[in-house]
């Protein structure tokens, strides 16, 4: 094992993960983060805490992160480069994993011109390859990015994301690969909904070798209705949602469209699950977290795993 | 070139509304190029102000000029000679020239007429371009001779990111997305294999972030 990461534990056991996500709140109330993992403890392995996400300022990621831990969590800390360069990148690793916090995900970020603060600055100091290096060098060599020697380097579990529906397509297997050279662990995928895509994305990786190198959690995210699914293909860049998953949410009555979304969440797990490379689920349900666990008894996917 | 455009009118007249003798002065480099303060612009633009000042009732005396080049020593000192008699200078040179005056006028306000905006060309007529954001260490013989620093709205070196759709920036569909013409110009190239290699986190010391940029050519000081 490179790390102490429960994921790392149960991916290396050869068995499906399940990680989901907890969006913070938009103010100082440590109860809404306590509650949300309340809810998704015992129906996931990891919870992932996304940072300020669509570029809006919420409880960042570390506190959240700090909160989920001390309730016997097990969190991912989500970092984007978009709002720290490397000395705070490092700063917050240290202090997370201070915590007891070892595994993480690195992002470039949503550009600042989607959220509450488009006026800000941006820093990209770094892009996510460049902090996956960084943060694999700390593991490796126990030094910092700039190359000074640690007392005690963080071991993170390194997470990345992976967007098979971004373009250009011929290139999302080439990023992949260098993310895997730089020292990603494990990815995270971007929504899917367009499984026919998805699944020519993961043949070139299993035809590249690449699913011997990394671990795959395929991206779920339960359509809420059909209001939410036309804005995510709409309106949400890098989203790739086919009129079929239109049409079908249409079919349905407006009050059964919620239920009808988590039905098509969980059938595309339980197809996904044959899927070669495919090491597990992150299951998004973006301000919907109290879905989960339906999503994820009804997928099979309980009881989870206990590891030490 | 640099490329600039005019402020608001309405802003200029605010800012120099409290002087009662103006010099406007435009430059004949970058920003005659790019229609923002050449000798052209400097005369619209004192007919504008005079026009303002007239209907506010105010009186105002302007001389316009413009010089050679505004951001060298030699052609700003052509403007000693009859500076005294005016308490301002309105700039129409970019954020350089503007500064120069400064520099070299210690009593003088130097006021901006333009935003100066960035390093760019033309792309067709009435439409210019950024291209460079002077990082100070250029790439482009990596990147297929496209700049991703200056191009991809996050500046990444490793790009795309995942909001690159139809060639196009999640930022704003009208810009290009700077990866894409990268992928495109390594593959009209031959050289997609290229794309492999990992760009390391690059040294922002030579870029603005090592502060205030100079360059000393000993073999060319006197």
């Amino acid at each position: 094992m490179k790390t102490e990461s429960k994921l790392e534990k149960i991916l290396e056991s050869g068995q499906l993960a399940v990680t989901s996500e907890a969006g913070p709140p938009r103010g100082a109330e440590p109860e809404v983060i306590r509650k949300k993992g309340e809810m998704l403890k015992a129906y996931v392995d990891c919870c992932n805490v996304t940072d300020n996400q669509t570029a809006m300022v919420r409880v960042c990621s570390l506190a959240s992160c700090i909160i989920l831990k001390q309730m016997g969590l097990s969190p991912i800390l989500q970092m984007t480069a978009r709002d720290r360069n490397r000395l705070a990148i490092q700063a917050d690793i240290l202090g997370a994993y201070a915590f007891g916090i070892n595994t993480m995900l690195c992002l470039t970020g949503d550009h600042q011109s989607f959220g509450d603060h488009p006026t800000a600055a941006n820093v990209f100091d770094l892009d996510s390859i460049q902090m996956i290096q960084g943060v694999n060098k700390i593991r490796q060599e126990g030094t910092f990015m700039g190359g000074a020697k640690m007392t005690l380097a963080p071991k993170m579990f390194i997470g990345a994301a992976a967007n098979p529906f971004a373009d250009p397509f011929e290139l999302r297997v080439m990023r992949l690969a260098k993310k895997i050279a730089a020292g990603v662990d494990f990815i995270q995928t971007q929504c899917i909904f367009n499984m026919d895509k998805f699944g020519k994305w993961m043949q070139m990786i299993c035809d590249e070798g690449l699913d011997q190198k990394v671990h795959i959690l395929a991206g779920i995210t339960p359509m809420k209705g059909l209001g939410m699914a036309r804005y995510m293909k709409n309106k949400v860049p890098g989203m790739d949602v086919p009129d079929e998953v239109i049409n079908r949410l249409k079919g349905v009555p407006k009050e059964k469209q919620a239920d009808e979304g988590i039905t098509m969440a969980v059938e595309q797990i339980q197809q996904l699950k044959e899927m070669k490379g495919v090491h597990g689920f992150h299951i998004m349900a973006i301000e919907w977290e109290e879905k989960v666990p339906e999503i994820v008894e009804r997928a099979g996917l309980l009881p989870r795993p206990k590891v030490d | 070139m640099i490329v600039a455009e005019q402020k608001p009118l309405k802003e200029i007249i605010a800012m120099t509304s409290p002087f009662k003798k103006l010099l406007i002065v435009g430059c004949n480099e970058c920003v005659t190029v790019c229609h923002a303060g050449g000798r052209k612009e400097v005369e619209q633009l004192a007919a504008a102000l005079a026009m303002a000042a007239q209907k506010d009732g105010r009186p105002l005396e302007i001389k316009e000029v413009t010089l050679e080049r505004c951001c060298d020593p030699e052609y700003i000192e052509q403007v000693r000679p009859f500076i005294d008699q005016y308490e301002a200078v309105l700039s129409c040179a970019c954020s350089v020239g503007t500064q120069y005056f400064a520099d070299t006028y210690p009593t003088k306000w130097a006021l901006p007429a333009l935003n100066t905006s960035f390093m760019g060309g033309s792309l067709a007529q009435g439409i210019w371009a950024e291209r460079c954001a002077g990082c100070g260490n250029c790439i482009l013989h990596e990147t297929g001779g496209i700049c991703p620093i200056a191009r991809c709205s996050k500046r990444m070196l490793n790009g795309p990111c995942g909001g690159s759709t139809g060639g196009h920036c999640e930022v704003n569909p009208d810009i290009p997305c700077g990866w894409q013409l990268i992928w495109d110009r390594l593959v009209a190239l031959g050289r997609t294999p290229d794309y492999a290699k990992i760009m390391a986190a690059k040294d922002w010391n030579t870029s603005r972030d090592g502060g205030p940029r100079k360059i000393v050519r000993e073999d060319l000081t006197i």
